[in-house]
């Protein structure tokens, strides 16, 4: 059945990531206050006129913080996936096309990595590493490496096995060729879905480790860090804490919803459901 | 059930587990260069170091350390804890137990909101139910443990009038109307996740089951559609289920970390955290294994659950 209309779950997609871009691109430029700046007469204030999601405990602008925060925040999670993506795929096409003993063999350490949760792997390599963004970023991605491996040579198998990868073969096409121009650009479209719903993924890892002080460090105002330092303050002003919690959710929203509707468009059977 | 197939399958699973230990054991020992220095710190002095590298063994060549570490693993001696003074497997011992209470009161908790929601939503397809759940399992997999825990202390845990205290552990067997009081927040907070999950599997699989040749048989034989639908229906869309609980048993055993953190539940989480920043390796080390072990075999149990319940994969 082919569907005419547009479904709505792709449609709140395409406005969520549309609204988390600018936020992340112009969000520093359009901050009205100083992200930095002190007013003490305002201290842990709710929304009003001047404040619109209201103040912390320096009586800093928390919109202001979150703007500011945005692009520290949600390009972690891009530039995370992208890097781990870029290895797992190196990896996994490596072993598919390889086959044989090798690829076994890869796949069995894949396997025993994938056997430590995601969040345990990644605070081992943080602490092995020091505290901090970057490093964070780093781990984030050696620990989505096993998994989109995984999905990476999947793929590459179910295509290599086609008619028109033979046919390459046949016509007496190099093995780059045939990798680069055929098998790839085929195997693809799992390798997307899964990346995007990661991106939503490595966004609360990062955030988590900033909330646990191994992420960024103050006075960054990365959401994570935004809602541990919140905490001392929560129950005098709750809007210390749910406001960075629920932009980290909404930019999390975001890529996960997109991730399911580009599932529902590149892949008919799944559409379904 | 054939023996070859679950041999097959402990294989695998022993040798995962080894490559984990490999994995962890290089993390935590080749990589930082030296672990007396990580441990003391860069200003200790040389023989403060030298002492705890004879303790550590960090003198003999890492594949002697490595086996060494191995041997006692397997016989469950993990060394003694270089902070709390302590056998290894006794701390970790104690807040595994910990773990397992709270981590199973999610589980429990989740199975009994999750599926019912999932086949109620699945009966009454493009209602308002269905879309309610649809929303709170989006939510749900948006939110992270640590934005969850902190909204739901904000509202249900405030000094002055709350409902629920703000952390801390009593064990069931101690005084269980306190239980209940301290594990709702943490259960909640990590089972919300895996209801989201679970709840949108079913779903979808009973749909499909809906529509298939033997309900409508069930139906015009005249049995009752209540008899239908939890009677045949439900029972034949559980096997996806119980994979997705399993895999989602990988989220919960990270998850612990951050909402044992957060509650002050003294569970494994709450121990790696401690051992984290103390650079108490033995300690990581254990709590790393053991949580791999437990999803492992978690993934193993649940392949033995689906092939029980269904007879194509046995053979597969």
């Amino acid at each position: 059945m082919r569907r005419t209309a547009i479904a709505p779950n792709a449609v709140i997609a395409i406005l969520l990531l549309a609204l988390i871009a600018t936020v992340a691109i112009a969000g520093p430029w359009v901050a009205p206050y100083d992200p930095q700046a002190f007013f003490p007469m305002v201290r842990l204030q709710g929304p009003s006129a001047a404040h619109w999601l209201g103040t912390d405990e320096y009586g800093r602008d928390l919109l202001s913080r979150i703007l500011n925060g945005a692009p520290e925040t949600v390009l972690f999670g891009l530039f995370a996936t992208v890097f781990g993506v870029g290895i797992g795929a190196l990896i996994g096409v490596t072993a598919g096309v390889l086959g044989g003993w090798a690829d076994n063999a890869i796949m069995r350490v894949l396997d025993g990595l994938l056997a430590v949760p995601d969040l345990l792997f990644t605070l081992l390599i943080v602490t092995v590493l020091g505290a901090g963004m970057g490093h964070a970023m780093l781990a984030v991605a050696i620990v989505f490496a096993p998994g989109m491996a995984r999905i990476a040579r999947s793929s590459v198998l179910s295509v290599r096995t086609r008619d028109y990868v033979r046919a390459a073969v046949a016509r007496g096409e190099s093995g780059a060729y045939v990798v680069m121009r055929e098998v790839l650009p085929n195997a693809l479209s799992p390798i997307i879905v899964e990346s995007t719903i990661r991106v939503s993924f490595a966004i609360m890892i990062g955030a988590t480790l900033g909330f646990l002080g191994l992420g960024a460090q103050p006075p960054s105002t990365e959401w994570g860090l935004m809602v541990s330092q919140g905490r001392q303050y929560m129950f005098s002003n709750p809007w210390c804490v749910a406001v960075p919690g629920i932009s980290i959710a909404l930019a999390a929203l975001g890529f996960n919803l997109a991730g399911d509707a580009l599932r529902d468009s590149l892949d008919p059977r799944g559409s379904r459901r | 059930m054939t023996s070859g197939y679950l041999l097959r399958r402990l294989a695998s699973i022993v040798l995962v587990l080894a490559i984990v230990t490999f994995a962890v054991f290089a993390i935590t020992t080749i990589l930082p260069g030296n672990a007396a220095v990580m441990i003391l710190g860069q200003y200790a002095t040389p023989d403060a170091v030298k002492a705890l590298e004879l303790q550590l063994h960090l003198d003999q060549p890492w594949y002697v350390q490595y086996l060494d570490w191995v041997g006692g693993a397997v016989r469950g001696d993990f060394g003694m804890s270089l902070r709390l003074s302590l056998p290894v497997s006794q701390v970790v011992g104690q807040a595994f137990v910990n773990s397992l209470v709270l981590a199973g009161t999610a589980l429990v908790l989740v199975t009994v909101v999750a599926i019912p929601l999932g086949a109620l939503t699945a009966v009454k397809r493009g209602g308002i139910a269905d879309l309610l759940l649809s929303i709170f399992s989006y939510l749900g997999t948006a939110l992270p443990e640590f934005v969850t825990a902190t909204l739901l202390l904000v509202i249900f845990a405030a000094p002055d009038n709350g409902i629920f205290p703000a952390g801390g552990y009593v064990a069931p067997w101690v005084d269980p109307a306190a239980f209940v009081a301290h594990v709702a927040l943490p259960a909640v907070t990590l089972g919300l996740v895996l209801m989201a999950h679970i709840s949108r599997q079913v779903r979808s699989e009973m749909s499909e089951v809906l529509n298939s040749d033997f309900v409508r048989a069930a139906r015009l034989k005249g049995l009752r559609e209540r008899r239908v639908i939890w009677r045949h229906a439900l029972p034949n869309s559980l096997a996806p289920a119980v994979a997705v609980i399993s895999l989602d048993i990988g989220y919960l055993l990270g998850g612990i970390i951050v909402v044992e953190e957060i509650f002050a539940w003294p569970g494994l989480g709450r121990l790696l955290i401690y051992a984290l920043e103390n650079r108490d390796l033995p300690v990581i080390q254990a709590v790393t294994l053991l949580l791999a072990a437990v999803y492992a075999l978690s993934n193993f149990v649940s392949d033995i659950v689906i092939a029980a319940l269904d007879p194509r994969v046995r053979h597969a």
